[in-house]
């Protein structure tokens, strides 16, 4: 998951303190895992860098977690790209593209079209494997059929979720 | 979408609109397939893939937009035509109770050749042929209700293609098999569609039935979306 | 078992028929409906013995006969009374004049006061019939003034015409069969009563075997509605935990719900029946409701016995089934149906027929037992042959068309059912075809017995004694509907007049006519006026040739009052009598003695002759029999009318056929719904399949042909069953009656016509449905 892409998507809904992001990422994102505020510092380091976001301003008392970060015009299209593009089908894949699914619902672009694209990019690797299964002897055809039932779990939890996206989209501007 | 049909295309529509009652089955949507393509219609319930499918083999009529099939208008066909059309140019498979239940299973599989007036030796006889190639020559003699459900749906298949048409359309063929007999199933319609350069509406939820078309169109809302075109 | 257990199965079971939606109503109802009219059928059979205690009991407490008129004087307590019955189309009217000897003479039963002469009483339907337009030619034959009603008591049914009118001279007619003098009402306890005619009795017992029969197999084929959805209902029960054994008492409980409904219906339909009873004359006789009473026993019997029979008749259906909590399993394929079984109930009734072959009517009484079980015998026969023939016929049924194919093919997978849906109508049709031919066998044998030459005269007027004859038939030539009229008197001679039976004399009967009426009875060479004629060729007549000696006196035979003091008449033979051989008159019989022309007629003589007129009639005049009446009661209100027409008969088996035959066709109506409501509920289960047909472009009109050919089938089989079956028991009934067997082709044709337009009902209602269902929205699955 990158934490980049989710952090420049938490600002585009308006510039906020380091802490504040950390606080927003653990609320929709860190179930198990909350984020630490190392981690949010030198991710923003990077991002600043590489001129995706910028400082928008200091208040007084100093210190890094006085900080307040707005995304730049190159951040906001990173964001896009990275929502387009789909994500190599891999097992245990959901937590990306429900990140992405959230994101898209909280940007106010198309959540169903991620869903979609994704879709269909596994049903492309399922077409190649259900190929190669029926071309295959039956060593292939298990391995294939492996892979072909996780894609599947995860075209389900794609299906369950576009589905749902009514209902996480309320969840998701409370 | 594109205005008009995308060329070499066999069956193609365009702004397709049909309401039932409150619901908007279809709100402007559009299809096209090639001869010897697959092309499965995907999308949750109720998003009007199976109204799709029957707008295309000309079961319902749309209230707006266009349905050409080999150059020919299907909106504006009357309804004997469309008949006479699903009868010999169309094939069609369901997901179940489209067998009748107290004809053999030869019969069953006769049935669209006598529908069109073949006599009943010879329909009998180009039956069996086609249940040999699916494996189901064996049942021949059996009502519905004795075989399995494996069998039954391709002894569906074989009665889809004994008229060998130019488009099948199979509305979740596998929906009530298991997975070795809905693969074998999809594997014996895709091949011998194929064989013949029939083209396949495969309407399906199963994304590894899906994973037998060559490309899938996804419905929602009402809206078809083309994912080859569309990326 | 706990009985609680047991309530609480039932009460499921019940509450199982009467909920269900619409459609678990409709079940509901229909199957009350049916099980109700089979019940009231029931109640009225119960019914029949009071009614016919009631009808008698009234008839003998106004029973006017005097059977020792010779002991009894006039007196006090004694009253002259005429009977003076007539006919107005077609119905009896029971007509009485009276003249009280006395202060203390005898009341009718339902009369106040007896009538002073020129005013009568009357029952209440005959005064409605007086003072409506029907009963405006009535009104002249009856000149006296209503001055009362008859009340119930003094009359057997609701609707009979009666009336009771006062006379005067009635002594002189005493004479004379029909007037008597009496000194009480009611029969004499060791009169002997006529039985009743056998012939009747067993067409009452045929017509209720022949109307019950096919209620009860209507009610089993109705406790059975819904069977597959029940069937599925318990299994669903076993899956929550019910044993077999608790499924089969809910399902008991639920036809014995569909049962108790349908009694109460059958008891409301009594009930409005016994009202609307009042109000209808059937076989001439009306009832009054308070004489339909059931006996309590027998109206226990059936209360217990139909929910029994549902009982019993769901449990039967549910041998052949297995219900297990995931479904219902049918027994394998069922054993070919034998014919061997199916053969010995029809066969066992004919041979409880046989041996009453030819008894007719004049061999005493049919055993009624026989003839019930004979009757139910052959009827249930033909259910249980019809599922054999279906299924034997179904299985040869060779290719043809598509919808031909799907057709046969349906049926060979089910015939059993196809065979139980008409084998209701199979049996009403056989029955009523049976019943057809025994009716217009009769029929026609009631009119040939008469043996009367209906070309000649076709009424006849008996005028009482001593009334002139000229007069009256001056009156009916001018009456507008005689278009011929020969009168003759007839009289009594003897060479010695005796009151003791043991001296035979030797007597001979005097006809005095013209020389054209005279014809009728003898064939006349020559003839004047003044010839008298000796008859020869009449049986056993010795005494004519005896007496025809010229100048040997004959004594008249008196008439009038025989208690009053009476002259003597003689008559001479005269010279020059000539042999005259007789001929058969328009009734059939041989004359005997001597004929007299009016020139012949001695002083006196005419005095002791009675009258007697034979009158053509133009029949194309209305009421062209009407018109007779009334001049004949002008004539003398005791004039007695017959008439030989025999289209008058015909007329009233017609109406007895026609009632038959509309309730013949009310119980196919009933049946031809249940079958609509299981051909409506066979067609919703293959929505899927019906859907999936049209989507590979199915013809409507194939689906279409195919439900009528798997209605058509079934039924035009059962219809040539119970034609065959009908005409047998037709003929064996007729046979049992001693009447030549004749088929009635028109009401085989009828009812089988009948049959067929049920089938075309049922597949045209269905066909809507069907089409609707043929729509793609069947294949929707969302």
């Amino acid at each position: 998951m990158s934490i980049g892409h989710t952090l420049l998507g938490l600002l585009e809904s308006g510039p906020r303190h380091g802490y504040d992001l950390k606080r927003a990422f653990d609320a929709k994102f860190g179930h198990d895992r909350p984020l630490h505020y190392g981690q949010v510092y030198s991710t923003m380091s990077r991002l600043l860098k590489n001129g995706l976001v910028e400082v928008d301003g200091i208040e007084a008392g100093g210190g890094p977690e006085r900080k307040r970060y707005a995304i730049t015009e190159a951040g906001v299209t990173d964001v896009a790209q990275w929502l387009a593009t789909p994500e190599k089908p891999e097992p245990y894949l959901q937590s990306t593209l429900y990140t992405k699914v959230v994101l898209a619902l909280l940007t106010e672009r198309d959540a169903a079209d991620v869903l979609d694209t994704q879709r269909s990019e596994h049903l492309r690797s399922m077409r190649v494997l259900t190929d190669r299964k029926r071309k295959g002897d039956l060593a292939d055809q298990l391995i294939c059929d492996h892979a072909l039932f996780h894609l599947e779990a995860d075209l389900r939890w794609l299906e369950l979720t576009a589905a749902r996206l009514d209902k996480l989209r309320e969840a998701v501007a409370r | 979408m594109t205005l008009s049909a995308p060329a070499g295309s066999l069956l193609a529509a365009r702004d397709l609109e049909k309401t039932y009652g409150p619901t908007k089955a279809l709100d402007g949507a559009a299809f096209s397939i090639h001869p010897g393509e697959v092309v499965a219609v995907m999308g949750p319930s109720g998003s009007g893939k199976s109204t799709l499918l029957h707008c295309l083999a000309g079961i319902v009529t749309p209230d707006a937009g266009s349905i050409t099939y080999n150059g020919r208008e299907l909106t504006t066909m009357n309804d004997s035509g469309r008949s006479a059309l699903r009868r010999s140019e169309f094939g069609f498979v369901f997901q179940f109770g489209q067998l009748v239940p107290e004809l053999t299973c030869v019969e069953n599989v006769a049935l669209p050749l006598r529908l069109n007036g073949t006599p009943r030796k010879e329909a009998e006889r180009t039956a069996l042929t086609w249940m040999q190639r699916l494996e189901v020559d064996d049942v021949r003699g059996k009502r519905p209700g004795e075989v399995s459900g494996g069998q039954g749906q391709r002894v569906a298949v074989a009665r889809a293609l004994v008229t060998g048409p130019r488009v099948v359309f199979a509305d979740e063929p596998t929906g009530a098999l298991d997975s070795l007999n809905g693969e074998r199933v999809m594997e014996l319609l895709t091949e011998a569609a194929r064989s013949t350069n029939a083209a396949v509406v495969l309407v399906t939820h199963e994304a590894r039935v899906a994973a037998y078309s060559d490309r899938e169109v996804v419905v929602r809302d009402g809206k078809a979306r083309d994912m080859e075109r569309a990326v | 078992m706990s009985t609680r257990q047991w309530a609480r199965d039932l009460a499921l079971g019940a509450r199982f028929a009467v909920t269900g939606g619409r459609e678990g109503w409709t079940r509901a109802l229909l199957t009350a409906v049916g099980v109700g009219l089979g019940v009231a059928l029931l109640l009225l059979t119960a019914a029949v013995p009071n009614l016919l205690d009631g009808r008698d009991r009234r008839e003998d407490s106004r029973q006017d006969h005097a059977y020792a008129q010779d002991t009894l004087r006039p007196s006090d307590d004694t009253l002259l009374i005429a009977h003076a019955n007539s006919d107005f189309r077609g119905s009896d009217l029971r007509g009485r004049l009276v003249e009280p000897e006395g202060p203390d003479a005898p009341v009718p039963p339902g009369v106040n006061e007896l009538p002073k002469p020129g005013t009568m009483v009357v029952s209440p339907a005959l005064k409605e019939l007086l003072g409506s337009d029907e009963g405006r030619l009535l009104r002249d034959r009856l000149p006296f003034d209503i001055v009362g009603t008859i009340g119930d008591p003094g009359l057997i049914g609701s609707q009979e015409l009666a009336w009771y009118a006062g006379g005067t001279g009635l002594a002189e007619q005493l004479g004379s069969p029909t007037v008597m003098r009496i000194d009480a009402f009611g029969a004499d306890p060791s009169q002997y009563t006529e039985p009743l005619d056998p012939v009747l009795v067993m067409l009452t017992l045929v017509i209720f075997v022949v109307l019950l029969v096919p209620v009860g197999v209507f009610i089993a084929t109705a406790v059975r509605f819904g069977g597959e959805r029940r069937d599925r209902r318990l299994a669903a029960l076993r899956l929550v935990g019910s044993d077999s054994r608790m499924t089969r008492r809910i399902a008991a409980g639920e036809a014995l719900a569909g049962a108790v409904l349908g009694l109460l219906f059958g008891t409301v339909f009594f009930l409005a029946g016994r009202e609307f009873a009042a109000s209808v004359e059937l076989f001439r006789i009306s009832v009054f409701p308070s004489d339909l009473n059931p006996s309590p026993l027998l109206v226990l019997l059936v209360a217990a016995a139909v929910p029994a029979a549902a009982v019993v008749v769901t449990l039967l259906a549910l041998r052949g089934v297995v219900i297990e909590p995931l479904g219902v399993v049918r027994t394998a394929r069922p054993a070919r149906r034998r014919l061997w079984w199916r053969l010995l109930l029809p066969l066992a009734g004919v041979g409880m027929l046989v041996p009453m072959l030819g008894q007719g009517r004049h061999n005493g009484d049919f055993n009624q037992y026989l003839v019930v079980g004979g009757v139910l015998c052959l009827l249930v026969g033909v259910t249980a042959l019809l599922p054999w023939l279906v299924e034997a016929v179904v299985a040869r049924l060779g290719a043809g068309g598509l919808a031909w194919q799907l057709a046969v093919r349906r049926l060979q997978l089910s015939s059993g059912t196809a065979a139980r849906m008409v084998n209701g109508i199979a049996v009403a049709v056989a029955g009523a075809i049976a019943l057809q031919m025994l009716f217009t066998g009769i029929d026609s044998q009631y009119t040939r017995d008469t043996g009367q030459d209906v070309s000649r005269a076709q009424m006849q007027v008996e005028l009482p004694d001593g009334v002139p004859v000229a007069p009256a038939a001056a009156a009916f030539e001018k009456t507008e509907s005689v278009r011929d009229v020969q009168a003759l008197s007839y009289g009594y001679a003897y060479e010695k007049l005796t009151d003791d039976p043991e001296e035979a004399a030797r007597g001979a009967q005097l006809t005095v006519g013209d020389c054209e009426a005279l014809r009728m009875l003898a064939k006349l060479t020559t003839c004047r006026d003044g010839d008298v004629f000796a008859l020869t060729g009449a049986d056993y007549d010795t005494d004519t040739p005896a007496l025809n000696k010229p100048g040997r006196a004959l004594h008249m035979q008196p008439v009038g009052d025989p208690t009053a003091p009476q002259q003597d008449v003689v008559w001479t033979v005269p010279e020059g009598v000539k042999s005259a051989a007789a001929v058969q008159d328009p009734t059939g019989n041989l004359s005997s003695g001597f004929l007299l022309t009016p020139g012949a007629v001695t002083p006196g003589v005419e005095k002791r002759v009675s009258g007697r007129l034979w009158l053509g009639i133009d029949e194309s005049v209305a009421d062209a029999q009407e018109l007779v009446r009334n001049t004949a009661a002008s004539v003398d209100p005791l004039a007695h009318t017959s008439t030989w027409v025999a289209t008058e008969r015909t007329t009233r088996f017609d109406s007895i056929r026609t009632g038959l035959f509309v309730g013949a066709t009310a119980v196919l109506v009933l049946i031809g719904v249940s079958l609509l409501v299981s051909q409506l509920e066979q067609l919703r289960e293959r929505r899927k399949l019906l859907s999936a047909l049209v989507a590979f472009g199915t013809r409507r009109r194939t689906l279409s042909l195919s439900v009528l050919w798997q209605t058509a089938v079934p039924i035009g089989l059962g219809l040539a069953l119970s034609a065959v079956v009908g005409t047998i028991l037709g003929a064996v009934l007729l046979r049992m009656t001693a009447t030549p067997v004749r088929v009635d082709w028109g009401s085989v044709l009828g009812m089988t016509g009948v049959g067929a337009g049920v089938v075309a009902l049922v597949t045209a209602l269905s066909l809507p449905p069907l089409l609707r269902m043929m729509r793609p929205d069947g294949l929707r699955t969302e």
